[in-house]
């Protein structure tokens, strides 16, 4: 065991020489050799010392037994943060973890420098693990079953965050002091990537993805405003005058005609979180937790193509540069063939993202005649572009800017649905596939929603509209999603959406779910 | 080191967390099982499965629900081999095998509720929670078992004749595997391994359950799907908790007759009804074999009530004789798709007797609340 650590030691002193010597510049880093459950446990939760949940142990289940089954394997879990947490599976054999340290520098690398990265890395580590004590005070202040139904709650609209630096400075600074006392600068880290066969990265980032929260205060939503205090105007047909300032809102505006929120608002847990009004103290922090946990976990899930193929990218070629003996060559070359798999179903993101930087490298070193002319590209500059483009970009404009014709036709994309009982291939035009995949990236994949209304039939009711794109939404999950936001704010519930071409509003007023055509 | 990285390896044994959010997800599964019983009771793959073995449940209470996209509606990328066009099947949804019976699941999106994995035992211990026989009676006891020896426990120490040899030479095995050695070489005192009993005293009265099904012409597979289920789970309840209670199955139509249990659940029959039969035929049987002063008898009589209108009299006046002798009577009908008025059940609302219980089953939920209200040991009936 202490050779096998020796050797191990000896290994990360050549990787990140070599790592460095690529340009790769990364946190300081601590690796940390686990048993399966262990690295398990951490891909569910997203992170170590995260708050405990049903739901969490739910993703582990599925994850142990696809790995007790021998059906996908983590090898490593890379937590961001200062310095980076990287978690190798028991087991692996030198050479696997030669591949996963090269992997993990690579992410180590884009944790530190992608832009959207830069509000996250700090202390999440321990903010999560303060907040699991909190949790756990309230669990036995107020009983594990009320504090699990609220989670519950929360949960279900966890990813309704605003992730998006707003445009009118200062949001940060005049949040409410609402996050007891955890500074902005929540950081960290978290799971998803596994390096690994095709499931297990797909395993990882669902773990994380589908329950994580967190993350720093970049969202903005405007956050001090007079809490729900609001005119009654004198008579019914006084909003008549409204529509003459329609489009035109502005702030010096009287106070009786002031919209609430003023501008629709992404961050609904946000809102809910300061206008709510019978939430306890304990909730409105529950909320909070989670909120900055999901703003955490946000920049990852919005680049998770980049990160991976960056990761892949840099694993291949560090281990091309190391010495390897034959049957470690066979061996990498094995793992190296797993992590990449492609399916029929999904994009691979290890694959996908390793083939457009690649393309990006190539198309910068040896650029064709006409973008010499009409860019001014001048060749030779790959390796510098991408770096740059590992800085700047995140995955809808990696996507939208990187993925070329070329290259949707060398990797045979496509889109396909279901038509009947058939899945069946419906797209392959390259443009139409490319806008397809962005657009199933944009949100992180989730429904966009705002609030529209807190004080909708001036009965404070909240009024919620699903900025409708062309995808309709699942019904049957509506239905059952919007109970749990009536429990977090108190009053009736309404969501605006668009179904068959008309716009819908689903009604929950606390006994059962209505709908109605607008 | 460089200081710039830390290896580590530390001691995870203590790491519960996973462990103990995977147990209250299992506790949570089982409530939402217990609270959905009705309708786990006559899921298919249960009843047709041969027991012992895992079986998934559908429970949807567990599903985590968040605004989320119709993913049947919506367009998903995926990355072909090279040679793929516009048109191509990528795959086939299963046919919804829920079909027919089921009530309105259409709606809902099948793609991916959680199916919960639970053997059958397990599920069955909830089942039969509050269930038991009622109305038992001390009997005379012609067949008790006189005090059981059970043989539960393994111990190091033991009479040399109830040697556990298979455990004793695993035992050896191991010590040497230990040692890094393979096989088997020599077994060590240490090594050995005793069987040890239990005396068991079973105070229990005797039961026979006869168990009477309509296999006519008018019981469809519906029907007699209803019917098997209450029957599953009746067998099942009474083989796992009364180590004494026989069960004699009885099948009919125009005629009845005795079955194994296998052609019970399986053989399906035509024909017209006359229910009387079978009652003819459990009396005969209780007077032959079953002295109602040795055991406590039960009747249950599964049928859709379609029954010979002139057999009707007759078949009250029979329930009335079974009555004399049984602790119980059940009598279940099932509400087919037509809607009878002249069932055998409204003819039954002659028979005024604690003892009698009927019940009528609508669909596959009604399964459960029949194997309640049959056997509810509570039910205090005086005999």
């Amino acid at each position: 065991m202490q050779d096998e650590l020796k050797l191990l030691e000896e290994a990360v002193e050549k990787i990140t020489a070599k790592a460095r010597e690529f340009g790769l510049d990364f946190y300081d880093m601590y690796f940390e050799i686990c048993p399966a459950d262990v690295i398990y446990t951490f891909g569910a939760y997203g992170m170590p010392t995260r708050f405990s949940h049903w739901t969490f142990g739910k993703t582990y289940h599925k994850m142990k037994t696809m790995y007790d089954y021998n059906l996908s394997k983590i090898y490593e879990l890379v937590i961001n943060s200062n310095p980076c947490y990287a978690f190798l599976l028991e087991g692996n054999s030198l050479i696997q973890n030669k591949m996963v340290i090269a992997h993990v520098l690579a992410h180590g690398d884009f944790f530190k420098n992608n832009v959207h990265f830069r509000k996250t890395a700090g202390h999440m580590v321990e903010s999560m693990a303060g907040a699991a004590r909190r949790f756990r005070e309230y669990e036995l202040k107020y009983g594990r079953d009320k504090v699990e139904a609220f989670l519950d709650a929360v949960i279900s609209v966890q990813e309704h965050v605003d992730p998006s630096p707003r445009k009118s400075g200062g949001a940060e600074e005049d949040r409410p002091a609402a996050e007891k006392g955890k500074s902005c600068a929540a950081a960290g880290a978290g799971g998803g990537g596994g390096a690994g066969q095709s499931c297990a990265g797909g395993g990882a980032g669902a773990g994380s993805g589908g329950t994580c929260a967190g993350g720093t205060c970049i969202g903005g939503g405007g956050g001090t405003r007079a809490g729900g205090a609001r005119k009654r105007r004198e008579t019914p047909y006084d909003d008549l005058w409204e529509l003459d300032d329609r489009g035109s809102e502005r702030p010096d505006q009287k106070e009786e005609t002031k919209k609430f929120p003023e501008q629709p608002e992404k961050d609904l847990l946000l809102f809910i979180m300061e206008h709510a009004r019978d939430l306890e103290d304990w909730q409105r922090d529950v909320i909070s937790v989670v909120r900055q946990e999901m703003l955490y976990f946000w920049p990852q899930m919005e680049t998770r193509i980049m990160n991976e193929g960056w990761a892949t990218y840099w694993h291949l070629r560090i281990m091309r540069e190391i010495d390897l003996t034959e049957e470690e060559t066979i061996e990498f070359a094995k793992m190296h063939a797993g992590v990449i798999q492609t399916s029929r179903f999904r994009l691979n993101p290890y694959y996908l993202g390793l083939k457009i930087f690649e393309s990006i490298e190539k198309r910068w070193n040896e650029p064709s005649e006409e973008e010499r002319k009409k860019f001014g590209r001048p060749g030779g500059e790959g390796r510098k572009k991408i770096f740059e483009v590992r800085e700047l970009e995140n995955d809808v404009s990696f996507l939208r800017n990187y993925l070329t014709e070329d290259l949707v036709k060398e990797l045979d994309l496509y889109l396909y649905k279901k038509q009947g009982q058939e899945w069946k291939i419906v797209e392959k035009d390259w443009e139409k596939v490319r806008d397809g995949i962005v657009a199933g990236l944009t949100n992180c994949g989730y429904p966009y929603l705002v609030v529209e209304d807190g004080d909708f039939n001036r009965r404070g009711e909240l009024y919620l509209r699903h900025c409708f794109e062309g995808s309709e939404l699942d019904v049957y999950y509506l239905e059952k999603t919007l109970p749990y936001v009536h429990r977090l704010w108190g009053r009736t519930v309404h969501l605006e959406t668009v179904l068959d071409g008309k716009k819908v509003l689903f009604t929950f007023n606390g006994e059962k779910v209505g709908k109605k055509f607008l | 080191m460089s200081g710039k990285y830390v290896i580590s390896r530390d001691d995870w044994s203590l790491h519960r967390k996973g462990e103990l959010d995977r147990q209250r997800h299992h506790e949570k599964m089982k409530e939402a099982i217990k609270k959905n019983l009705a309708d786990v009771v006559s899921e298919e793959s249960i009843i047709m499965s041969d027991g012992g073995k895992i079986v998934k449940v559908p429970i949807r209470t567990l599903d985590e629900y968040h605004f989320r996209f119709d993913q049947g509606k919506q367009k998903h990328a995926g990355q072909g081999d090279g040679k793929s066009k516009v048109g191509d099947v990528l795959a086939q949804d299963p046919q919804d095998r829920k079909g027919g019976s089921g009530k309105g699941a259409g709606e809902e999106p099948g793609v991916d509720y959680y199916e919960a994995e639970i053997t059958v035992d397990e599920l069955a211990e909830m089942i039969f929670e509050d269930l038991g026989l009622p109305n038992l009676q001390p009997k005379k006891k012609p067949e008790l078992p006189a005090d059981t020896v059970e043989f539960k426990d393994i111990r190091k120490k033991g009479i040399g004749s109830n040697i556990d040899r298979k455990r004793t030479i695993l035992e050896a095995i191991k010590r040497n595997a230990w040692k890094g050695e393979r096989g088997l070489t020599k077994i060590t005192p240490d090594d050995l391994r005793f069987k040890t009993w239990d005396l068991t005293h079973k105070q229990e009265s005797n039961a026979v359950v006869l168990a009477m099904m309509d296999t006519s012409g008018s019981m469809g597979p519906y029907e007699k799907y209803i019917a098997r289920s209450f029957f599953f789970w009746m067998v099942r309840f009474l083989r796992t908790r009364y180590q004494n209670v026989q069960i004699v199955f009885l099948a009919h139509h125009v005629e009845a007759r005795e079955t194994t249990e296998e052609e019970f659940f399986t053989r399906g029959a035509s024909g017209g009804t006359r229910c009387s039969s079978v009652y003819r035929l459990a009396l005969e049987i209780i007077q032959n074999r079953y002295n109602p002063r040795d055991y406590n008898l039960y009747a249950f009589h599964f049928s859709d009530g379609d029954n010979l209108a002139s057999d009707n009299e007759l078949c009250i006046k029979l329930v009335q004789d079974l009555l004399q002798v049984c602790n119980l009577v059940g009598y279940g009908e099932i509400e087919g798709p037509y809607y009878y008025t002249s069932t055998l059940r409204s003819a039954y609302k002659k028979i005024s007797d604690p003892k009698f219980i009927v019940v009528t089953i609508k669909d596959k939920s009604g399964v459960y609340p029949a194997l309640k209200k049959f056997f509810s040991p509570a039910q205090s009936v005086g005999n």
